[in-house]
């Protein structure tokens, strides 16, 4: 093995890096954006409003996040009014189409992580907001939401991860990502060890980075649970 | 929309050997996953430590990146390996082993965490209890462990089973003729990538579906006797 192939190659990674970095953080942004009032929507009982989003999470959970990423970036060409449309500038460039699948995609997970906190908000707490007087949006921004995102937490952290590990599919539509580097560096000089391995340190040291992160986050926001 | 121009049947191959690399890479996954839950909880160190590094290691790597280093890495691996061993002409690696053996071990990890939680849920008195009763070591596991780690492992092992499955998506990549990559033939040829995408993300639905459906009941069936809480 080789690594001086590497050192000399390291801008492409270094490139690739802050690709990575620009479509995991963007679309995780859009997605959590997004996610929050979907999943309070979803939560309600009047099956006109959540119905629609139970099957849009439904479909984006069941299908392979590839499979999201090809019907967008090829599928979209298909249709002959998209193509006319002022669309076409945004899903003819890999980096956009990349970035709306994550962004789907993401949001469908994250509207499922939250749903499952809202729903397991202990009843007295909100009854006690009923009693008190306060609005459904004053609870849900009050009482509901906060202990709602303390509780989804540890499952967003996995999002996160897993939306971290995704983004390297991006590399299969052009995009120069973290793997993109990689198989660059491997097609030009014949090394997948080196190349790849090189990848995986980069993603590895992302993944303990953000898991290191979190944990502090989450030290910060269960500091009221904590027994000293 | 959905017209399929006579590509129907080599999709439906393509979903086969989905189905067959899913259900091969779960095999080897689950197997993977028990030896590396009992490792992890031996009290062997070396076992311990290179339980815990496969486990954390597989988990801070994409799944591509693996599968592409163990595709392309592999390959000259085994070429070089070769005429270690007196055997000299090029091997060339199949694209199905490749996958199969990558997911298979991508999954072993996260098996392994699932199976150790439901190791650790079974109450420790009752294997001792077992051998006590002077059962072997392996009596105790498959009469005493097993049925009662299934329960516990059914919710974990479900997901992973879900996860798992999307992810054979990825081997179309490394050029194996699944239900993807042969969409994307048909795509090429009728230029309808949209159409034949859309087949294959309905495909997967009903996969997904049906495997939601036969987990639920396992789970129903495992918890039997057990209150809800």
């Amino acid at each position: 093995m080789d690594f001086s192939i590497i050192f000399s190659n390291l801008d492409i990674y270094f490139e690739g890096l802050k690709n990575t970095l620009i479509l995991v953080s963007i679309s995780l942004a859009i997605g959590l954006i997004f996610a929050i009032p979907l999943a309070v929507l979803r939560t309600s009982k009047n099956l006109f409003v959540s119905a629609p989003i139970q099957a849009y999470v439904y479909c984006f959970r069941g299908t392979p996040l590839l499979v999201q990423m090809f019907i967008i970036y090829y599928g979209m060409g298909q249709f002959e009014l998209i193509k006319a449309s002022f669309l076409w500038i945004f899903f003819k460039e890999a980096y956009f189409c990349a970035l709306f699948a994550f962004a789907l995609n993401s949001c469908a997970y994250t509207i499922e992580i939250i749903r499952g906190a809202i729903e397991n908000t202990p009843h007295g707490e909100v009854e006690a907001a009923k009693a008190a007087g306060m609005s459904t949006f004053l609870r849900f921004r009050r009482i509901i939401l906060p202990s709602a995102f303390r509780r989804a937490l540890p499952s967003y952290s996995n999002e996160i991860i897993f939306m971290l590990h995704g983004s390297s599919l991006a590399s299969v539509i052009t995009i120069v990502d973290i793997t993109g580097a990689a198989r660059i560096v491997n097609s030009r000089f014949y090394s997948p060890y080196e190349a790849f391995l090189t990848a995986a340190v980069f993603y590895m040291s992302i993944t303990f980075i953000i898991v290191w992160l979190l944990k502090k986050l989450e030290f910060k926001w269960y500091a009221h649970l904590r027994r000293e | 929309m959905l017209n399929l121009q006579g590509y129907g049947p080599s999709i439906l191959q393509g979903t086969i050997l989905t189905m067959e690399l899913c259900l091969a890479s779960l095999v080897i996954a689950t197997f993977l996953g028990i030896i590396t839950a009992f490792a992890k909880l031996s009290s062997n160190r070396t076992l311990n430590i290179t339980a815990t590094a496969y486990t954390t290691v597989i988990r801070g790597i994409p799944d591509l990146v693996l599968m592409l280093l163990v595709f392309f890495g592999g390959q000259i691996f085994i070429n070089q390996l070769g005429p270690m061993v007196g055997y000299e002409e090029y091997i060339d690696i199949n694209p199905f082993v490749a996958g199969v053996s990558t997911i298979g071990f991508i999954f072993g990890a996260y098996m392994a965490e699932t199976f150790r939680g439901a190791i650790l849920a079974v109450p420790g008195g009752q294997l001792e209890a077992g051998s006590a009763y002077g059962m072997s070591r392996s009596k105790v596991f498959y009469r005493i462990l097993l049925p009662q780690m299934v329960r516990h492992a059914i919710p974990g092992f479900g997901n992973n089973w879900l996860v798992l499955m999307k992810t054979t998506a990825l081997v179309s990549i490394i050029g194996l003729n699944d239900m993807v990559r042969m969409a994307g033939f048909a795509a090429g040829a009728t230029r309808r990538p949209f159409t034949f995408y859309l087949v294959v993300a309905i495909n997967y639905l009903i996969l997904t579906s049906i495997s939601i459906l036969i987990l639920n009941r396992l789970n129903k069936k495992y918890s039997a006797g057990f209150i809800k809480d």
